[in-house]
């Protein structure tokens, strides 16, 4: 109730300054404005066109990183060597923000997708990578001693326990992971992408000053951003904070 | 948990050179297979060059002054969007955390505005603040007062009953119980919200001076080099970008990360 009263307030105060005609109206589109130009991409299709192609390259992006931190990490935690390979690495690419990457790889692939879906993998591998390998690094040695002096060893040892113990972490980075995708992709698009995508809109739409596309765009990213972060992973760590819980009652 | 849980290879005590090849061996590969990649023909040289070109024009660069010029100027604008960051978050922490009203009321507005990615909002900040220094520096402060108002309420609200019910009881007024009680209590979340915000004010950066075409700035620097094809520009930038971030980690994130741990070793005890 209150939280209502909090947006209706916020909503009130910007409808207020976009009429008061301090800003240009181009600038500060009216509420009605925006819903009504909302609307009409929504009805005519247009919208959903936007959000499906961010959405593609949202998953496609996480698809490949979500393999390559769930085998890298499992084996940087398992292997010495690998570890030793390519933590120096890991460590020395990380810093870089993904976009900074974007007019390398628009130069080496052209815009489009190829470069948007691997400005979105480079942006979300590493905390897939990191929280796989801190997951395997923390399951309980006394489960993996148990295991084993119940005979499970190789592959068994691997599916029964150490990915099972690993999981609440592994949800953890996947979350984080795709935290970091949605932040990547809409930069993306609005550097590298050419006709199609949420991001894409909002940059093209500065180019004409259509700030009511502008605004309606940025409430659908909102909009999905708000799905996936509360239905998505909230379900999704429900059920991890219902290992925990299990996990906790079966080690008393 | 037992806090052995972490899998240990025992340790030998070896020559530092040893320590220093292990450690760059991965690059000396990664290198190797560039160069290999460089040599080959695959890619246009121009698209493509040889790591000698990029460390050629990064010294160039460097002594000519241009590349110290974008960083410091980068620099500027994450230190100053960064420290309005922190004061506008730490201050609508404190109020969110403390005022049982400012909460209610603030609260929705900042978990609506804190998943929308920031760089959304990129094209808008410079159409209402303008190109350049003062739409980015706008954008990077909003996007990064998030995680230090978020962590800032949290460590407020997880400061112990019972330590303020104890200040009240040996007669703290409400001025000395927030500045000995609350905000020590709350230290160690706000300087984890600091280090988020320092770490995502950095990615955004770097993107918004894409986008602004500010006349100065590393990621304007990499932008612009695309123009001209001047792939080994663009990687030497790259190169002072990452430079730039391990600095940062190692001298502002780990030091500040050690002070927490200890803080938080302090809390338990």
């Amino acid at each position: 109730m209150k939280a209502l009263i909090a947006i209706l307030a916020a909503l009130a105060a910007y409808e207020a300054v976009a009429r008061s005609g301090w800003f240009a109206p181009a600038l500060v589109p009216t509420l009605p404005a925006i819903a009504h130009t909302l609307w009409d991409m929504l009805r005519d299709g247009t919208m959903e066109n936007h959000a499906l192609a961010t959405l593609w390259r949202v998953f496609a992006g996480l698809a490949l990183a979500t393999t390559t931190g769930l085998v890298l990490g499992f084996l940087m935690a398992r292997y010495g060597a690998v570890e030793r390979f390519f933590s120096p690495l890991v460590s020395a690419l990380m810093p870089i923000p993904s976009l900074a990457w974007a007019p390398v790889f628009i130069l080496w692939f052209g815009l489009g997708n190829v470069a948007t879906i691997l400005i979105v993998f480079y942006a979300s591998t590493f905390p897939m990578l990191i929280n796989t390998r801190a997951g395997a690094r923390a399951v309980n040695p006394l489960w993996l001693r148990a295991a084993r002096a119940m005979g499970a060893s190789g592959t068994r040892l691997f599916w029964k326990v150490v990915v099972p113990g690993a999981s609440p972490f592994i949800i953890t980075g996947l979350r984080l992971a795709f935290q970091r995708a949605w932040i990547a992709v809409v930069g993306a698009e609005m550097l590298a992408a050419s006709d199609y995508g949420l991001g894409w809109v909002i940059f093209d739409a500065k180019e004409f000053l259509n700030t009511d596309i502008m605004l309606a765009s940025l409430a659908v990213i909102g909009a999905i951003g708000f799905v996936f972060e509360r239905l998505v992973f909230g379900t999704l760590e429900r059920a991890t904070i219902l290992r925990w819980g299990m996990l906790r009652t079966a080690k008393a | 948990m037992p806090s052995s849980s972490r899998r240990r290879t025992f340790r030998r005590t070896e020559p530092a050179i040893l320590r220093f090849l292990r450690g760059a061996l991965p690059f000396a590969v990664v290198g190797a297979l560039w160069e290999i990649v460089a040599h080959s023909g695959v890619f246009p040289p121009r698209l493509f060059p040889t790591l000698e070109q990029v460390a050629v024009t990064f010294v160039r660069l460097t002594a000519a002054g241009i590349l110290p010029h974008h960083a410091a100027l980068t620099l500027y604008r994450l230190a100053a969007g960064f420290a309005l960051a922190a004061l506008a978050g730490v201050a609508l922490g404190m109020a969110m955390g403390r005022y049982r009203r400012a909460e209610d009321y603030l609260l929705p507005l900042v978990s609506i505005g804190a998943p929308i990615p920031g760089l959304a909002y990129a094209p808008l900040f410079l159409l209402w603040f303008g190109l350049g220094d003062s739409g980015s520096i706008v954008l990077v402060a909003f996007v990064a007062a998030f995680p230090v108002t978020l962590n800032t309420w949290t460590g407020v609200k997880a400061v112990k009953e019972i330590w303020i019910r104890a200040a009240r009881t040996m007669g703290a007024d409400e001025r000395r119980l927030f500045r000995h009680v609350i905000v020590p209590g709350a230290a160690p979340y706000i300087v984890t919200g600091l280090r988020l915000a320092l770490a995502q004010a950095w990615r955004i950066l770097v993107a918004v001076e894409m986008l602004a075409a500010v006349p100065w700035g590393l990621g304007w620097l990499i932008f612009g080099a695309r123009e001209f094809l001047n792939t080994d520009a663009m990687l030497a930038g790259i190169a002072t970008i990452a430079l730039i971030g391990l600095a940062l980690e190692k001298f502002a994130f780990e030091p500040v990360e050690r002070y927490t741990v200890v803080r938080w070793g302090m809390m338990t005890a």
